[in-house]
């Protein structure tokens, strides 16, 4: 799978990421989550080779990432960000077929899994019409469902990197989409999912990593990292932590 | 979402209209051929086996002038419409074209270097001017190319706007030297220049079609290949890299491909404006973005276009002809702006 060691990532002058280790296994979802400007983003670039790190290395599958050919690659290791700048009238379906090009898999078997995928982003009922016309909660999920459709099923071996998939859509789709990753990694893919949503991140991910200033604050299950004491370290918010009524997970109220 | 045409259809009505354009711009010109002896006798330039009576004449006004100005006019069209969709392909928006951007006008530039210094070195070999027009027109475009979209990108970005000014001072600076060039010119030399500045079919020759057509058959053969690595492109350039594109490489094949197109293009008629941006545009609003379908289609439609630009040229104030640059200006300016308050709405 991913892993990174000894990242340290300058940008200018400042330090944006300060030695980071990170291992994205099978069947696991790793939230990151931290303020604005902490590195999350960054951190991001540099697992998906975007930006190269000045220490320390990223390698896919225990082979460095920049040693692999573009299409291997990208059959093993998507990424969803933050936003997509596309000004010309696809089809929903053309979009998100275009996931697939790394595959030589056939326009049949090709077609399934861009239903399927879309069915998974719940944006199936948005096929047929025109990438251009959509809004912005809706064009998030088409390329969700474009980085799904790239690893689709989404087995052993696969690496999704997603950039704050959620940051437009309505609470509906925000649970939909996260329920949607995660089915994805419960059938083997390893995945990095920025959020700012700390409940979303509660309810979804198998351990957060929590970014300050480009370092580790922590890295362990939501339990253990979503304190009081981290919260209000962290991001300087006052809160409670209960565990939620139901499910059991960590419920984040603000004070 | 509107209705799109079967890419198959479009082709083979855009293959029928480009058979229909060819004839007309056979038969049609200051002597009027009958439109059956022009077919009888483009038959038999094509060395089928047709009874030649009563044809030498229009034989010999087909094969020294109609031909070739049809085979550049055609060519001139397909390539300039290729041109466009890789510059539009190449910066992510729809209203790039390489008139707007300054590579027409760095490769007039280049045209006004060969024309104007070949003159000074006592004239260039027939033989070699051809080439020599091509090779710097090439450059001219190619240096333009590259500037402006180094100009346009801020972090992984292509910037519209600084794009488009940085095109308006190229177009301002290329002016700038084919006016130093007139002013230093002879006056032979300065007819030759002021032709190639409002773009005409008129005078060509298979001398002058020989290397477009060879860099349009290249171009033809190239940019499809690179289709769906295209569709990838629009989605941004760090997408597409995730895709599995080598996006580095992409890019210099595109600006490449431009270059060489626009080069020849202008070298061989002169500046030619719109087509370009015209030309896909109608293509993706008859059948969508998916570049498998809109290079071949901008292909034919863009010979099309060209050849029935050209007609209007040759016949609207026969027996004068107007340069075909001011036709598809007219043509291609009001559209620009169409599809500006289009955009905005």
């Amino acid at each position: 799978m991913l892993q990174v060691e000894g990242l340290h990532l300058r940008r200018g002058s400042n330090e944006v990421l300060h030695d980071i280790h990170l291992q994205l296994t099978l069947g696991q979802v790793v939230g990151v989550l931290g303020p604005n400007g902490a590195g999350k983003s960054s951190l991001l670039g540099v697992l998906c080779g975007e930006l190269a790190p000045d220490q320390g290395h990223v390698t896919l599958q225990g082979r460095p990432l920049a040693d692999w050919a573009g299409q291997e690659r990208a059959r093993r290791l998507a990424v969803l960000p933050q936003v997509s700048s596309l000004g010309f009238s696809f089809r929903v379906e053309e979009v998100v077929g275009m996931g697939r090009m790394p595959h030589g898999s056939g326009q049949v078997r090709d077609a399934e899994i861009v239903e399927a995928a879309l069915r998974a982003a719940d944006a199936w009922h948005l096929q047929g019409r025109s990438y251009l016309a959509l809004s912005g909660g809706e064009r998030q999920r088409v390329h969700l469902a474009r980085v799904l459709a790239q690893l689709w099923p989404g087995e052993q071996g696969t690496t999704l990197l997603l950039d704050e998939p959620t940051s437009m859509l309505d609470p509906l789709h925000q649970h939909t989409t996260l329920q949607a990753v995660r089915r994805f990694a419960d059938r083997g893919a390893a995945v990095l999912v920025i959020l700012h949503d700390l409940n979303l991140a509660a309810r979804y991910c198998d351990r957060i990593l929590l970014l300050e200033q480009g370092r580790c604050h922590a890295l362990a299950s939501p339990d253990e990292v979503l304190t009081p004491g981290a919260l209000k370290a962290v991001f300087g918010i006052d809160v409670l932590v209960q565990a939620h009524p139901e499910r059991g997970h960590p419920l984040i109220i603000t004070r | 979402m509107r209705q799109r045409v079967q890419p198959r259809t479009l082709i083979i009505c855009l293959s029928l209209l480009c058979l229909l354009a060819v004839w007309l711009s056979l038969a049609l010109g200051p002597v009027s051929l009958p439109l059956f002896d022009t077919l009888r006798a483009g038959l038999r330039l094509l060395g089928l086996p047709i009874a030649g009576d009563g044809l030498q004449q229009a034989e010999m006004i087909l094969g020294q002038i109609r031909l070739p100005r049809t085979l550049l006019g055609l060519a001139v069209g397909a390539v300039l419409a290729l041109s466009g969709v890789a510059m539009q392909g190449l910066f992510r928006n729809p209203l790039a074209d390489p008139g707007l951007v300054g590579v027409a006008a760095g490769a007039a530039m280049g045209a006004a270097v060969a024309i104007v210094g070949g003159s000074w070195f006592g004239g260039m070999p027939e033989v070699l001017a051809p080439y020599l027009l091509s090779l710097c027109a090439f450059i001219g475009g190619l240096g333009v190319t590259a500037l402006v979209y180094r100009l346009g990108r801020r972090d992984g970005q292509t910037n519209v706007a600084t794009m488009l000014l940085a095109g308006v001072a190229m177009t301002a600076l290329g002016g700038a030297a084919v006016g130093l060039f007139s002013y230093l010119a002879d006056d032979a030399t300065l007819r030759t220049l002021t032709f190639w500045n409002l773009g005409s079919l008129n005078g060509a020759s298979y001398e002058r079609l020989w290397p477009l057509l060879m860099v349009a058959t290249g171009v033809a053969l190239w940019l499809p290949r690179r289709a769906r690595a295209l569709n990838a492109l629009l989605l941004g350039e760090s997408e597409a890299r995730h895709l599995g594109i080598e996006v580095e490489r992409l890019k210099r094949e595109l600006v490449f491909c431009t270059a060489l197109g626009v080069g020849a293009a202008v070298a061989a008629a002169g500046l030619i404006g719109f087509i370009g941006l015209v030309v896909p545009h109608l293509v993706r609003l008859l059948a969508g973005p998916d570049h498998r379908v809109v290079l071949p289609a901008s292909l034919l439609a863009g010979g099309v276009l060209m050849l029935f630009a050209d007609l209007a040229a040759r016949l609207l104030l026969a027996p004068a002809e107007l340069p075909i640059g001011i036709v598809t200006a007219f043509i291609g300016a009001p559209f620009f702006l169409f599809l500006l308050i289009r955009g905005r709405s």
